[in-house]
């Protein structure tokens, strides 16, 4: 079942990752579904991202992998075995949580020694181990001391040493850096993912941040109302989105009346490709991303409204002469100012879209 | 004339006396207020002194005279003579016993309350029952209790005419310390439920999730994380009773109408019969005496607390 | 939907489902299981209510004739029972009004004077906070000794009616009343609502009369309650020092007629159930903030 914890091997050497399989999941909670007959698969090794807004099911899905959640019907298997029976403490899985979870009464090694101590790992090994643990989080010097003396941070570090002790076959991350500052979330999310490699651990990440799912995944599952809208690598989700709830809600996307013709997007003079399922012709809404679009000599023209310096680059609203407002990404070289008269251009990348009628 | 170094402030051209001078004014009108602020903490610190301060200091020094004025130490060395000292015996044990069984029976009802809904209906009964039966003290508990397992009490007549059992076959031990343990049992343990549930209530769930994905079991939760958490709670609790118990007069005054097992019983003596071992301002020594056990109770309850704050942050 | 699936997913074969969800609270050791709270809450609910039930089996009981009466209640509303018992209904009255003006003196001194520390002297409210601890650690019967002679002074100017112990029950409630004005402080942010108000242009009083006090209705209404119990439950310093009140009027006419006298402890019990049973509902009845 699981890697030998009492022998001696090298603690950095992957381990191989178990297999983690949702087959028709489907989860109700006083009459709302919150699973609507889910199937996933992860490969071993894999990191995936569970993404999605409030209430899209993320989180059950994942509670229901570690079995805090029990589910109405469906499979979950763990390297081919259904676990959905087995309790939480049986499964061999490991959970970081978003916030509170470290145990007030005992100290960093304390924490990152009691799944060993479960496990009835004789007190010098298990500190041994444990130290090893907290070494791959960089808190070794944090040993003695306790919860409410630590950062944020710092506190889920430990979380994650916690959880990675017993080297489980699977790590589910509960929103684990959405109680941080913002500066302190990419760097852990950096140091998960690469302590998440060095160990070969299969993974399941919840978020609703899609860009710390985009930097931190193998793969992405963009969930909405209990369902999985589209999985993919990061790559694949931002440039062909099956659909608008994935466009819309990956980056961010420029909504601009457009026309469908024969499966083509007519925009301002330009015919762009559809991205997603086939749609009726007629009105529509065209999703262009603000890189998709540049600041040119010769286009559409329009006013400027604002613009943002974002450090490597700068994001300016401009308002069309068709009414519409766009944002635009663009060199910070160039420096609108309100009230600019500018002409924008659109570089031709496909678009998904949403009918004209359907505000979503 | 200003005697101000710096040039003096001008406002549009004009200068400023310090009259007139704005930043004056300002500090002016913050003193005034200042000042009325801690006049308006004065009634509430008169009152204080008179009725609290006063009555404690008087209470603790007509221990250190005599009858007839003169300042002595008879009184508080007559704290330990062995009678007084059984008296504090009996009420350390009483107090104790009930602290015990309350403190573990209210437990009880607090852990059979974890997950139930706040603002619910079912908590909201047992915490208003909670505050009503530790309330429930004094002459209507004793009421109570006599006509449950008095002489005539509901329960004793069915114990003797339906099982044969006759509680008091050895005597009639209701009106005298043993039994006092039922009635303070029936205000310590409401009391439990109010000091600790706080307490039972701040268990994060968090840490029974992270027990069982660590692979713990439901024994090794209370075992190693929830049992040790509460620990302080729970004996801050336990001491709290203790004080309780320990201060309490009104039940036992209304049961043992005459006689002085413990301590509160004893000041009632003192205070009303005209010769208690010749010294009437013995009930100021037994007072001492009492404060003494209070403070050392409560600064050990105190230090508990801080304990149990520290980790429910 | 789950479109890019790498490989594609076997027909499920068996539907688990469940006929009753587990509770997965009460598989981890979170919760008691329902059976395991209705046993605990059922059985030592049983034996609390059992004294109860003898008062009230007992004030139904013919003397020692061993049969059943309602003569103790009905007793109660005859004509001459006014006069039989007018000791009592006097202490019941002495009684009623040591709660009122005990509870004047927790909204004229304490509440103010909570606010103005609160608002004002920050720095002073553990002063306040242990002040108010004291009466704990100096229970009544310790305080009687000291209030004697206090209060032969306070009965030369003030004459030796009943209510002049309110001034001693102000203090044995401090601690309850304390901490349910102060709960009430702590949940709404004071400095923030009259810093706001006094940008908007409101003087202190405005702030204190239209902003603070409406918001602290839970509170004053729980410390009024909890004062007004306690003082109808209080016997320690009525009875030492040799006024009448409810609780040494029902033990002097426990010793002639013990059925009234525990009628009126069920009164007075079912009273204070209904007083602190309002106080609860005022607690939950204000919504509470959500953790962002």
């Amino acid at each position: 079942m699981t890697a030998a914890l009492t022998e001696s091997s090298t603690t950095t050497a992957p381990t191989t990752g178990a297999t983690v399989q949702l087959n028709s999941v489907v989860k109700t909670f006083a009459g709302q579904t919150a699973l609507n007959s889910i199937d996933l698969e992860v490969a071993p090794g894999e990191l995936v991202a569970l993404l999605g807004p409030s209430g899209c099911g993320k989180t059950t899905a994942l509670r229901s992998i570690s079995g805090l959640e029990s589910i109405d019907s469906g499979r979950i298997l763990i390297d081919g075995e259904n676990v959905a029976e087995t309790p939480t403490n049986k499964r061999d899985i490991g959970m970081v949580f978003q916030a509170y979870s470290l145990f007030p009464h005992m100290t960093v090694l304390e924490n990152v020694e009691f799944g060993l101590k479960m496990r009835k790992v004789a007190p010098a090994r298990r500190r041994e181990r444990a130290l090893e643990t907290l070494d791959m989080v960089g808190l070794t010097k944090y040993r003695e001391r306790f919860a409410h003396q630590l950062s944020g941070g710092q506190q889920q570090r430990v979380a994650l040493a916690r959880a990675l002790v017993t080297r489980p076959r699977v790590l589910l991350l509960d929103e684990p850096l959405s109680a941080l500052d913002a500066k302190v979330r990419v760097q852990l999310r950096e140091e998960i993912r690469r302590i998440q490699t060095e160990l070969g651990i299969t993974t399941v990440f919840v978020t609703h941040d899609q860009e710390e799912a985009l930097a931190v995944a193998d793969r992405v599952a963009v969930m909405r109302d209990g369902r999985i809208e589209q999985i993919g690598t990061p790559e694949q989700l931002y440039a062909t989105p099956t659909n608008a709830f994935v466009a819309d809600f990956v980056g961010l996307s420029n909504r601009m009346p457009a026309e469908l013709i024969d499966g083509q997007v007519h925009l301002h003079g330009c015919t762009l490709t559809l991205l997603g399922g086939p749609m009726p012709d007629g009105p529509v809404l065209a999703l262009v991303r603000p890189e998709d679009i540049a600041l040119a000599t010769a286009g559409i023209a329009g006013t400027v409204i604002s613009s943002s310096f974002l450090g490597s680059l700068r994001r300016t609203r401009v308002r069309l002469n068709d009414g519409a407002v766009v944002a635009v990404q663009h060199e910070v070289e160039r420096r609108p100012l309100p009230g600019d008269v500018v002409t924008v251009q659109l570089k031709g990348a496909p678009v998904s879209a949403l009918p004209s009628e359907q505000k979503k | 004339m200003s005697l101000a170094t710096e040039s003096a402030p001008e406002h549009d051209g004009v200068e400023l006396t310090a009259r007139h001078d704005p930043r004056v004014a300002l500090a002016k009108s913050s003193n005034r207020r200042r000042r009325l602020a801690y006049a308006g903490l004065t009634p509430f610190a008169a009152y204080v002194l008179i009725f609290l301060a006063l009555p404690t200091i008087l209470a603790v020094v007509t221990g250190f005279f005599s009858d007839d004025g003169s300042l002595t130490f008879d009184n508080v060395t007559g704290l330990f003579t062995p009678t007084i000292l059984a008296t504090f015996g009996s009420s350390f044990w009483l107090s104790g016993v009930s602290a015990v069984i309350g403190s573990v029976v209210g437990a009880l009802i607090c852990y059979a309350m974890l997950g139930t809904r706040v603002g619910g209906v079912l908590r909201t009964i047992i915490e208003s029952a909670a505050s009503v039966l530790a309330q429930f003290g004094g002459v209507m508990l004793a009421f109570a209790f006599i006509a449950t397992i008095g002489v005539q009490g509901l329960v004793t007549v069915i114990l003797r005419d339906t099982f044969g059992v006759d509680i008091f076959a050895d005597g009639v031990w209701l009106y005298q310390v043993p039994g006092l343990i039922l009635p303070y049992v029936y205000f310590q343990v409401p009391l439990m439920v109010i000091t600790f549930l706080p307490a039972l209530t701040a268990l994060r769930p968090q840490w029974a999730e992270a027990n069982a994905t660590l692979g713990g079991t439901r024994f090794a939760y209370w075992r190693y994380i929830a049992g040790p958490v509460l620990a302080p709670a729970f004996l801050g609790s336990l001491l709290l009773l203790f004080a309780n118990a320990f201060s309490s007069f009104a039940t036992a005054a209304a049961l043992i109408s005459q006689g002085s097992q413990i301590v509160p019983l004893q000041i009632r003596a003192a205070l009303v019969s005209e010769t208690v071992l010749g010294r009437e301002n013995m009930a100021g020594a037994l007072a001492l005496g009492m404060i003494v056990v209070m403070v050392v109770v409560m600064w050990a309850y105190s230090v508990l607390q801080s304990r149990t704050s520290r980790w429910q942050r | 939907m789950s479109a890019n699936v790498a490989a594609p997913v076997p027909p499920v074969e068996t539907v688990s489902t469940r006929a009753k969800p587990a509770n997965q609270a009460v598989r981890i050791g979170a919760e008691p299981s329902a059976l395991t709270r209705r046993l605990i809450l059922g059985i030592i609910g049983a034996i609390f209510l059992i004294p109860v039930i003898a008062m009230i089996e007992f004030t139904f009981r013919n003397g020692l004739a061993g049969d059943y009466t309602v003569g103790h209640w009905t007793g109660l509303f005859s004509e001459d029972s006014a006069r039989t018992y007018r000791g009592l209904y006097q202490a019941i009255g002495n009684s009623l009004v040591l709660a009122a003006v005990t509870v004047g003196i927790v909204l004229v001194l304490l509440l103010p004077t909570m606010v103005l520390v609160h608002m004002q002297f920050p720095r002073l409210k553990r002063t306040l906070e242990f002040i108010c601890i004291i009466p704990i650690t100096v229970p009544a019967i310790v305080l009687v000794v000291g209030l004697a002679p206090i209060y032969s002074v306070v009965v030369q100017v003030l004459g030796g009616s009943t209510w002049t112990l309110a001034f001693a029950y102000g203090i044995t409630v401090l601690p309850y009343a304390y901490r349910a004005i102060q709960s009430n402080l702590d949940a709404i942010p004071v400095t923030t609502l009259s810093e706001a108000a006094s940008t908007l242009g409101a003087g202190w009083l405005t702030v204190l009369w239209t902003i603070l006090l409406p918001n602290l209705r839970r509170g004053v209404l729980a410390a009024s309650f909890i004062s007004i119990a306690v003082v109808l439950g209080e016997f320690t310093i009525a009875s030492l020092l040799n006024r009448r009140n409810l609780q040494t009027a029902l033990l002097q006419v426990s010793q002639s007629d013990p059925w009234v006298a525990v009628i009126f402890a069920l009164f007075a019990l079912a009273l204070a159930f209904v007083l602190l049973l309002i106080i609860g509902r005022l607690g939950s009845a204000t919504p509470s903030r959500r953790k962002s």
